[in-house]
C-alpha cells in the first residue's frame, strides 16, 4: 500500500452564496459626517457647533438616519464616558487649543476658519472610529450622543 | 585549560564507521547559524573509532583511563549549570596506564534509544553527542561530536478536521474549517472561512503560524511566542455567504514537530491564528492548536504509479481505477 506523495489541495466544499447577499447592500453600512460649523453667540460667549449626521443599517442603532448639533465639549464628554465605562482604548480628540483662547492674538483664535476646519476633520475621524467599535456600540452614551436631540448629562450610564 | 606542558599531549577525535554513507541534516545552532550533522533515528546503532594521536613522538602519555560516552541532554538557558541527561551511555576504551604510541579504539553503542528530537530553541536546547575523554590527573583531554536526531511518525489513524463557529454577538459571525488537526512538516493546510454575519468593515484577513516554546514547571512557566508565518488570505470586504479558501504550504517554513512536555522540561507547540483586521486597524482573532509531525522519506514508486494517483484528483475515480491497475501491472 503506497502513500500518495501528491497532497490533496482541492478546495473544501462550500455553500453557494445567495445572490441577494452577494449583490445586495452590505450589512455594515455606517457613515457619519461632521460638517457645517456654526459659531453662535457674541464676544466672549461664543462657541462653535457642528452638525453630526449619521446614516446606517446596523440594527443596534434605533434610527437609521439621524442629525444632531454638537460642540467640542460634547465630544469631550463622550470620550470621558467611554474611557470610564467601556474597556476600549478611546482614540484621541483633536487638540483643545488652549493657547488659541488666550487674549491678544493676532487672529480669531479658536474661531479662525482654518482651525475650525482642522478641528472638524479631527472630530469626524474620532466619531467614525468610535461608532464602528463593537464594544462602543453597546454604550448608552454613544447612542445618546449620535441620535438624541440633546445630551442629558444626568443620564444613567449603562449598556444598550 | 592549558598549562605549560612538559609532558606528553594528545589529540583525540571521533569518526563514525558509516561517515561515508550516513545522511546529514541541517540544524540551527544557538547563535542562529546553520550547520550539518550526521542524522540518526531512534534505535539505530552508533559505532565508530576513537583516534588518539600523540603530539610528541617518543614520549609516553600517562592517563587515568580513556572512555567514550553517548549523551542525550536538555539544557535550559536560564539554568546552564544543570544539564538534564536523559540518555547516558559509556564505553571504557582503555584502563589507566601509559600510551607509547598513537592508537585507535573501536566502539559501538548498540540500538541506542533516542526518544526525543534534537531541538535548539530560544530558551532551551536538546542535543545528542558523543564525547571521547582521556582522563588525566590535572586536566582531561576530550572531544565532543554532536549528532542530530529526528523523530518520525506515520499517518495518524485519527485525524479529524477542525470546524468551529466563532464571533462577536450581532457584529461578526464566521465559521472556519481546517481539513486536518495533525499535519506533517511538508503538508498543506486546506481550509475555508465562511462568513455568516458581517456588521463590521473588514479590510483584510490573514492566517499566522505561531510557535510557542514553553519552559519551566509549576509557577515558573515561561512562554516564548514566535510568529513563523503571516499569510494574507483575503484582501477586501466580505459579505454574508462568502467563502474564502485557505491553502497554506507548510514546506516553506522552518518548523519542528510538536513536542509535548519533553522529559517534563519543555514543550514546543504550534498554533494557527486567524486574524481579521477592520478599517480602523482593530484586530479580531481566533487561535487554534495544530499538531505537527515528521514523515519519513518513502522509497519512490515508479512514475506511472504516481501519475495514476495524481489523475485521481482531476478525472474522478472510474478512469483512475483503470489507470492505477494499469500502472500496477506495468510495475510487475
Amino acid at each position: 500500500m503506497s502513500e500518495a506523495t501528491v497532497a490533496d489541495t482541492r478546495r473544501l466544499n462550500s455553500k453557494p452564496q445567495d445572490l441577494t447577499d452577494a449583490y445586495g447592500p452590505p450589512s455594515n453600512f455606517l457613515e457619519i459626517d461632521v460638517f457645517d460649523p456654526q459659531t453662535i453667540g457674541v464676544g466672549r460667549n461664543r462657541f462653535t457647533t457642528y452638525e453630526v449626521r449619521m446614516k446606517t443599517n446596523l440594527p443596534i442603532f434605533k434610527l437609521k438616519e439621524s442629525c444632531v448639533r454638537r460642540r467640542y465639549s460634547d465630544f469631550e464628554w463622550l470620550k470621558n464616558e467611554l474611557e470610564r465605562d467601556s474597556k476600549i482604548v478611546v482614540p484621541p480628540l483633536p487638540g483643545k487649543a488652549l493657547k488659541r483662547q488666550l487674549p491678544f492674538r493676532g487672529d480669531e483664535g479658536i474661531f479662525e476658519e482654518s482651525f475650525i476646519e482642522e478641528r472638524r476633520a479631527g472630530l469626524e475621524q474620532f466619531i467614525n472610529r468610535i461608532a464602528g467599535h463593537p464594544l462602543a456600540q453597546n454604550e448608552r452614551c454613544l447612542h445618546m450622543f449620535l441620535q438624541d436631540e440633546s445630551i442629558d448629562r444626568n443620564y444613567i450610564p449603562g449598556k444598550v | 585549560m592549558s598549562f605549560f606542558s612538559f609532558g606528553q599531549s594528545a589529540e583525540i577525535d571521533v569518526v563514525l564507521n558509516d561517515a561515508e554513507t550516513r545522511k546529514k541534516a541541517e540544524h540551527k545552532t544557538e547563535d542562529g547559524k546553520k550547520d550539518k550533522y550526521f542524522l540518526f533515528y531512534d534505535g539505530e546503532t552508533v559505532s565508530g573509532k576513537v583516534n588518539v594521536t600523540l603530539k610528541n613522538p617518543g614520549k609516553r602519555l600517562e592517563h587515568q583511563g580513556i572512555k567514550i560516552e553517548f549523551i542525550g541532554q536538555i539544557e535550559l538557558y536560564y539554568d546552564r549549570g544543570n544539564h538534564h541527561e536523559f540518555v547516558s551511555l559509556v564505553k571504557d576504551l582503555a584502563r589507566p596506564g601509559e600510551m607509547a604510541q598513537s592508537q585507535t579504539f573501536d566502539f559501538e553503542f548498540t540500538h541506542v534509544e533516542k526518544p526525543y528530537e534534537s531541538y535548539t530553541g530560544q530558551n532551551v536546547k536538546l542535543r545528542y553527542f558523543l564525547r571521547a575523554t582521556i582522563s588525566r590527573r590535572l586536566n582531561d583531554i576530550s572531544k565532543e561530536m554532536d549528532i542530530v536526531v529526528h523523530t518520525l511518525s506515520t499517518y495518524p489513524e485519527l485525524n479529524s478536521s477542525i470546524k468551529m463557529e466563532v464571533g462577536i454577538e450581532d457584529c461578526l459571525h464566521i465559521e472556519f474549517e481546517y481539513n486536518k488537526s495533525k499535519y506533517h512538516l511538508k503538508d498543506v493546510i486546506v481550509g475555508k472561512i465562511y462568513f455568516l454575519l458581517v456588521r463590521i468593515k473588514i479590510k483584510h484577513m490573514e492566517i499566522d503560524i505561531i510557535k510557542r516554546e514553553t519552559t519551566g514547571t509549576g509557577t515558573n512557566v515561561y512562554h516564548e511566542n514566535d510568529t513563523i508565518a503571516k499569510y494574507e488570505i483575503m484582501d477586501g470586504a466580505p459579505v454574508r455567504g462568502e467563502s474564502i479558501p485557505i491553502r497554506l504550504f507548510l514546506a516553506g517554513y522552518e518548523m519542528t514537530p510538536t513536542m509535548r512536555d519533553v522529559n517534563k522540561k519543555f514543550s514546543v507547540r504550534y498554533y494557527l491564528n486567524l486574524v481579521l483586521i477592520d478599517e480602523e486597524e482593530r484586530r479580531y482573532f481566533k487561535q487554534q492548536e495544530i499538531t505537527l509531525w515528521r514523515k519519513g522519506d518513502i522509497v519512490r514508486k515508479s512514475m506511472s504509479h504516481q501519475a495514476a494517483i495524481a489523475s485521481q484528483r482531476f478525472e474522478g475515480s472510474a478512469s483512475a481505477e483503470k489507470a492505477l491497475s494499469q500502472a500496477k501491472e506495468d510495475d510487475n
